[in-house]
């Protein structure tokens, strides 16, 4: 609905426009559309990435069980298919009896909510440092990137235990920690794109007709750069679930009872070899989340490449 | 016998929105010694004809001809390998950018003589030599040093003298010039064009020059072919073409010149009628 | 009467080109005392080849980079952004037109507000009379209303000049500096932006500075004409001044390198070429 109301205030004046806008926007997504369609892994990648999302939300309704109910009289059932299990349980219970397919469902929200966190806050706070490194160079420069060089030379996962030891074990620092491993990337691409565009005559253009820096930084510039953002945001959600999940092997991230998948994982560690469900359905969970949202990081840059379609 | 003849050729590009026609029914012919000028403005097909001619477009691009025959042998259907043999040798071409065309990876020495090794059997020494003697006719100072240099050690007018030499390394008998000094400055477009006229009546050659710049068409041609949206639209010699121009478009090109302005304000193409005169395109 | 609306003194401008941390820093002198006087309603034409200091001119004119050296007067008023920086209104009296008309427009800014930025950012009209006065510059530039909503990628790049146009008069800028403003672009669409141009200067009273390596164009539009080389004025005066009589061993080399494209010279070469 929100869209519809300029279209009305253009038409009101006596412009043509207003349908003419709408129409460019769409034969944009189309052209879009067009690029990553050819790349059929990410069509796939984007349909098991809807469907986890859908899952996520519908979780409630979905999950038979309570993600923490405890069934005294079930431990270690196996899923339906093996000798012993039942129908109640379709991918088995763990150790205390919970229902994994239950957990699973729930564990969909930890990762997607995981994922979306910590990239909107690297993203906010990389292209934010990015931008100012390349726009001002210089001294700022040279410090922020130094900066970021020292992260990027730590072994991301240690660097983040090591925040997690300092901070306290806990999703929420997790993912503080998980974002400020991931946000060097960010800086560093925002910077290279900012640095080129700034260069443009357009730019210049801008400046001639009086636009100050904030500005030329934000308004200017950065819509010019977002390309290749886009496609690192993307693959940086797949790095965050994962990293949330090895850091909730570790203990170190989300807490028990939380049905979040590597915290599963932490917890059946000792029953790998008497019960393989409990490791196995929360390893694939996570596989199958990663793999689908890289598939369409991919097709995002194919679909996005400047060098396809130079307008 | 002319030494290129084409008799209409058309050229299509399949693109995700249809098929685009670049050029349509282009008919010409060039004589050993002569200097064909193509005049047209940009999306006129003018380099695409001839790019048809070397064998160089992408494979979206479709090449139809009723004739297209190098020294009386056709072109159109050769093998690839066939038509290296005479690409590059017989036929050579120059672009638009010569710092761009150069490979920055390697010395322009190497470059020339691996175009040597390519067509000729020269030994080593020899293709030495033979790049000593061409850099030297090209008018590059010091050439023994100048073989060990990078392009991007060397100016836009210096690297052009380099693509002429790498051009001629074979003793071709066609030289194509794609715009070869539009990204010039004025004093070293002037040295380069007088290069090229200059070894082209020293060799005899024939030389097709092609250009948007109908000053430059002014100072080099011997005859002239004005190519308008794909299409040939006049053909004739340099000075009847700029004392007597028949078509229509050809005025408006001409009259579009500033220094032919009469008045404050100067013709536009858009001011004449290129609808109802008719086109001298494959005749 | 005549009123002088741009007068540089002896302006220089010097580039430091670090060699890192350890290598020296090189100067290069782009500009070296450059002194010039333009009317309100002339147009100064800037001859020389590339690399010749003649763009870092048009960006001290245009205030877009601060003179190393010297004085720089617009409207009889003294510039020094370097130390007090820019005030809003003489921001507005000089604005600038590009060579390349695809690198000059932000590709994701839509037409109507390429135009209306300059009025956000610089005065405080309302919306709606924001937007009748970029249609009316769309038309006046040969454009139409509907092109109001349309992006760059939409245009030609005659049409993409004309839009650059546009935006510089927005602000109803006293000089415009036009930096080879038609030479990336085709023949007769070179005449059309030629015709706008001479259309607008009649209209408006602008004053043109008009960078060009092409003697044609620069005869065909110049009142004075100025050929810099290596950063210096060689030659400067009025446009007959200087085609009928060069002073300078340059000009002279400029004006004989020239291409022309009349019958006389046909004639002549081809006499030479049969001899």
């Amino acid at each position: 609905m929100a869209q519809t109301n300029p279209k009305q205030a253009d038409a009101a004046i006596g412009l043509e426009g207003g349908p003419a806008v709408a129409a460019t926007r769409r034969a944009m997504l189309a052209e879009f559309w067009h690029y990553f369609r050819q790349n059929r892994g990410a069509v796939i990648g984007l349909f098991i990435f809807t469907t986890i999302v859908i899952i996520a939300i519908l979780a409630p309704v979905l999950a038979p069980h309570s993600p923490s109910m405890q069934n005294r009289g079930a431990l270690l059932v196996p899923p339906v298919w093996e000798a012993g299990g039942t129908w109640q349980y379709v991918l088995g219970t763990d150790a205390i009896g919970r229902d994994i397919l239950s957990r699973l469902l729930y564990g969909a929200r930890f990762s997607l909510f995981i994922g979306l966190v910590v990239v909107t806050l690297s993203v906010t706070v990389g292209v934010t440092i990015g931008v100012f490194a390349g726009y001002f160079r210089g001294v700022i420069d040279v410090a922020v990137m130094r900066l970021m060089d020292v992260i990027l030379a730590f072994p991301s996962l240690l660097l983040a235990l090591v925040l997690v030891a300092i901070l306290g074990p806990g999703l929420m620092n997790a993912m503080i920690a998980i974002a400020l491993v991931l946000q060097p990337h960010f800086v560093r691409l925002t910077r290279a794109a900012v640095m080129s565009e700034k260069g443009r005559d357009y730019v210049t253009a801008a400046r001639v007709a009086g636009a100050g820096r904030f500005r030329l930084m934000f308004k200017t510039i950065l819509p010019n750069c977002t390309a290749p953002l886009i496609v690192q945001a993307t693959l940086s959600f797949s790095t965050a679930i994962l990293d949330a999940a090895a850091l909730g092997f570790l203990g170190m991230g989300a807490q028990p009872p939380t049905p979040e998948w590597g915290t599963m994982l932490a917890e059946a560690r000792e029953f790998i070899l008497r019960a393989w469900w409990v490791v196995t359905f929360p390893g694939l969970a996570i596989l199958i989340t990663v793999l689908a949202i890289n598939l369409v990081g991919d097709g995002l840059r194919d679909a996005l490449d400047p060098k396809l379609k130079r307008s | 016998m002319a030494l290129l003849e084409i008799e209409n050729l058309t050229v299509e590009f399949d693109t995700s929105g249809g098929t685009l026609r670049a050029v349509d029914g282009v008919s010409l012919s060039v004589e050993a010694g002569e200097v064909l000028a193509i005049v047209g403005e940009s999306g006129s097909g003018k380099s695409v004809s001839m790019l048809a001619v070397m064998g160089l477009l992408p494979w979206t691009a479709t090449v139809k001809a009723d004739r297209m025959t190098f020294q009386g042998r056709d072109i159109l259907n050769l093998s690839p390998s066939d038509r290296r043999r005479i690409v590059g040798k017989d036929i050579s071409m120059i672009f638009q950018e010569p710092v761009a065309s150069l490979n920055p990876c390697f010395t322009v020495g190497f470059q020339i003589e691996e175009t040597l090794k390519t067509h000729t059997d020269l030994d080593r020494k020899a293709r030495r030599q033979r790049a000593v003697e061409l850099f030297h006719s090209v008018g590059l100072p010091d050439p023994e040093r100048r073989l060990g240099s990078f392009p991007h050690q060397m100016s836009g007018g210096q690297c052009q003298r380099v693509m002429i030499a790498i051009a001629l390394a074979c003793g071709p008998k066609l030289l194509i010039a794609d715009e070869p000094t539009t990204a010039l400055d004025v004093t070293i477009q002037k040295q380069i064009l007088d290069l090229l006229l200059d070894l082209q009546a020293k060799t005899g050659m024939g030389l097709i020059l092609i250009t948007h710049d109908m000053a430059v068409v002014a100072e080099t041609a011997d005859r002239v072919i004005v190519q308008y949206m794909g299409r040939q639209m006049e053909e004739a010699d340099v000075l009847t073409l700029f004392e007597s121009p028949k078509h229509a478009y050809t005025k408006a090109l001409l009259s579009a010149l500033p220094e032919n302005a009469t008045g404050d304000r100067l013709p536009t193409v858009a001011d004449f009628d290129l609808e109802n005169t008719p086109s001298t395109g494959g005749a | 009467m005549s009123e002088t609306v741009l007068e540089t003194r002896d302006i220089v401008r010097d580039y430091h080109i670090g060699g890192g941390l350890f290598g020296k820093t090189q100067t290069i002198h782009a500009v070296k005392g450059v002194s010039l006087t333009l009317e309100k309603g002339k147009t100064l034409a800037i001859v020389g080849e590339s690399g010749c200091g003649k763009s870092t001119l048009a960006r001290m004119i245009t205030m877009i980079d601060a003179p190393t050296a010297g004085e720089l007067l617009i409207d009889g008023e003294k510039v020094d952004i370097a130390k007090k920086g820019l005030t809003s209104a003489l921001r507005r009296k000089v604005q600038i037109v590009f060579q390349n008309p695809y690198g000059s427009l932000n590709p994701r800014q839509k037409i109507g507000d390429v135009l209306m930025e300059p009025l956000i950012i610089n005065s405080d009209v309302p919306a709606a009379e924001r937007r009748d006065r970029a249609m009316q510059m769309l038309t006046k530039v040969g454009l139409a209303p509907e092109h109001f909503n349309r992006y760059p990628h939409m245009f030609s790049g005659g049409q993409r000049q004309r839009i650059a146009i546009a935006r510089a008069l927005m602000l109803n800028p006293r000089l415009l500096v036009l930096d080879e403003p038609v030479s990336a672009l085709d023949l007769s669409v070179q005449a059309q932006v030629l015709n706008l141009l001479a259309d607008l200067q009649e209209e408006f009273g602008l004053t043109y500075v008009f960078i060009s390596h092409d003697l044609s164009v620069v005869r065909y539009i110049a009142d004075e004409v100025m050929v810099m080389y290596f950063g210096e004025a060689v030659e400067y005066g009025t446009r007959d001044q200087v085609f009928a009589d060069p002073k300078h061993d340059y000009t002279k080399t400029l004006f004989a390198a020239t291409p022309r494209a009349d019958v006389e010279s046909i004639r002549k070469r081809l006499a030479k070429r049969a001899a």
